[in-house]
């Protein structure tokens, strides 16, 4: 709500008024006049704002005063596209790296968990668009092994999946080295733990003893990150998208930047902002239910 | 920081140290290499940045073009040094301003009344609730692209995090008993934050810049790639990011040129800071 109303206040702060900018030098007298009475910019700044608040409220992102279209209806279409790359991503990187982390975790001090600890570094630093940039490069122009652009054929869900490998491991690549350094740390703590000495003192195979007691405590930390990364990969997914010349959220704000349509900006940005506050709102609801010593002190209170 | 460390020979036993972690020495070297080099650009560079050789289209390296040309026949290698200073510029300038102001803003916030404290956190948590890249395409879109609106982008986005250790700190050194004793004794609250408040938070501010920075240097590169940071011709890493994607298909040099940089210096701070992070605060070492 405040984020909300700041980035409102924040176009107005800005010297020229949206109108004029959008029409461009050329735009008539009358035509700037009739443009600044449909979006309402004629009136007092608090009005304005209240009555954004109030549609906001009901759901209503205003209109794209190009093809004349809910902004809302806009930003929904593309969303979908945006939520399916994310959600590979984090899939992809998390079936890479709890193995990962648990490995190091179990070799702790050896070669192979010095080289994990340093790719994930490494990893974690690139920026994403670098890695996507060259993955096309490698990948797709060099190599020709996956498609350099596009979501795939609509329908084909073989085809859309293909498409999706690239940008999905582009994007998950960075959480795969901070997902491996998390279970690692916290798999470190939990073999110190009276429990699984016990289970290893039955006589437990140890590949019981880390998959299903240790594991199932040690991935806790790192399941509330994830709320937190799919919100983060939203920026990183601006970039997958362009790169990969996908449709989705990050295109579509980057077309508008470009475009200066400034209700399009703004509901993408709206929307995306609520995505994240909402994904950080559910994993730290999702913390305190797992975490029993936060349940704990809940109740102590 | 460097009164901070000489009376305890602090600075020679944490190069000591440093030079035990070879990984931290490397991206020391990295990061010095990369410094000198785009500094003094102008002398190191074979050509000017923007000149233009038509005849010399995309060419791969040769002694001529180290690093090859790009689709306007510019010296790649040239270019890189000198997009090197942006990167440069831009993360020395945002990161020590938001530095500054973070610990302004942390210190009123953790010695000043509580409603102020109240006030700025919620301040610091609205700018956190926007994704930053979305955030600062959202700036970009409404000033217009410009280097000082990279800068600035970085300054809003960054500023919360070195307020929020900078207040941490303080609030926990408010109540110590040597803190308590000074007051007593009647020190000036300015006294008491410039000579026992910042010597205890110096340490925690310099790890976390030296892990911004390639943060930062991603940022830029990537809204330059965008087009939404330097004009062109200038070079940034950013810009010939992008230029070399839309001649993907012609040559990948300018992509390999214009990746590179940005990898080893990403690389290089953060191996770098992890460092540091070890030699000064031993506790974060033993739990990552």
């Amino acid at each position: 709500m405040l984020a909300v109303s700041l980035l409102f206040g924040m176009i107005h702060l800005i010297p020229g008024d949206p109108a004029s900018v959008m029409l461009g030098p050329r735009a008539t007298p009358e035509l700037r006049a009739e443009l600044t009475e449909r979006m309402g910019l004629d009136r007092p700044f608090i009005v304005q704002l209240g009555s954004f608040l109030g549609r906001i409220a009901r759901g209503d992102l205003g209109e794209d005063p190009f093809s004349n279209r809910p902004v809302a209806a806009i930003v929904f279409e593309q969303l979908p596209f945006t939520l399916v790359l994310v959600l590979a991503a984090i899939t992809a990187a998390s079936l890479l790296g709890v193995p990962l982390g648990c490995w190091s975790a179990i070799r702790r001090d050896s070669w192979l968990d010095r080289l994990i600890a340093l790719l994930a570094v490494a990893f974690i630093a690139i920026p994403s668009f670098v890695i996507a940039l060259y993955a096309v490069m490698l990948l797709a122009v060099r190599l020709r092994w996956f498609p350099a652009i596009g979501a795939g054929e609509a329908g084909n869900l073989a085809d859309q999946i293909y498409h999706l490998v690239l940008p999905a491991l582009a994007l998950g690549l960075g959480w795969v080295g901070y997902i491996a350094r998390l279970v690692r740390a916290s798999m470190l703590e939990v073999l110190e733990e009276n429990h699984v000495r016990t289970a290893r003192a039955f006589g437990l195979p140890e590949r019981v003893v880390i998959g299903s007691y240790a594991l199932r405590i040690a991935i806790l930390p790192t399941i509330t990150i994830l709320g937190i990364g799919i919100g983060t990969m939203l920026s990183g997914a601006l970039f997958a998208e362009i790169v990969f010349s996908r449709p989705g959220i990050g295109k579509l704000l980057h077309e508008a930047v470009m475009t200066r349509n400034y209700p399009v900006v703004m509901g993408t940005v709206l929307v995306t902002t609520g995505f994240f506050v909402l994904c950080t709102l559910v994993s730290d609801i999702v913390n305190a239910l797992l975490d029993p010593r936060l349940r704990n002190s809940e109740e102590a209170r | 920081m460097i009164a901070l460390l000489r009376p305890h020979g602090l600075l020679r036993e944490s190069l000591r140290k440093l030079r035990g972690n070879p990984l931290g020495f490397g991206g020391l070297v990295i990061v010095i290499v990369i410094g000198v080099l785009t500094v003094f650009a102008p002398l190191f560079a074979t050509h000017a940045p923007n000149e233009v050789d038509v005849y010399a289209r995309l060419q791969p390296p040769s002694g001529e073009h180290w690093l090859g040309t790009d689709q306007l026949g510019r010296d790649l290698y040239s270019r890189v040094l000198h997009g090197g200073r942006i990167a440069m510029t831009v993360s020395l300038v945002a990161i020590s301003l938001s530095m500054a102001l973070g610990v302004a803003l942390g210190m009123l916030a953790g010695f000043g009344p509580r409603w102020l404290d109240r006030l700025l956190v919620i301040g610091f948590d609205t700018v956190r609730s926007f994704p930053t890249v979305m955030f600062a395409l959202a700036v970009v879109a409404l000033i217009g692209p410009s280097l000082n609106t990279v800068i600035g982008i970085v300054i809003i986005t960054s500023v919360p995090a070195y307020a929020r250790v900078v207040r941490t700190q303080t609030l926990a050194l408010r109540e110590r008993d040597f803190i308590l004793a000074e007051r007593a004794m009647g020190a000036s609250t300015w006294r008491i934050l410039r000579h026992h408040v910042m010597p205890n938070i110096a340490a925690p501010l310099f790890i976390l810049a030296s892990m911004d920075i390639p943060a930062v240097v991603g940022l830029e590169a990537g809204l330059s790639f965008l087009g939404l940071g330097v004009r062109p011709p200038t070079a940034s890493w950013g810009s010939i990011l992008s230029d070399g994607y839309a001649y993907i298909r012609n040559s990948p040099w300018p992509l390999i040129a214009g990746g590179i940089p940005l990898v080893l210096v990403t690389l290089g701070f953060t191996f770098f800071g992890e460092a540091l992070r070890d030699i000064f605060d031993p506790r974060l070492r033993r739990k990552t």
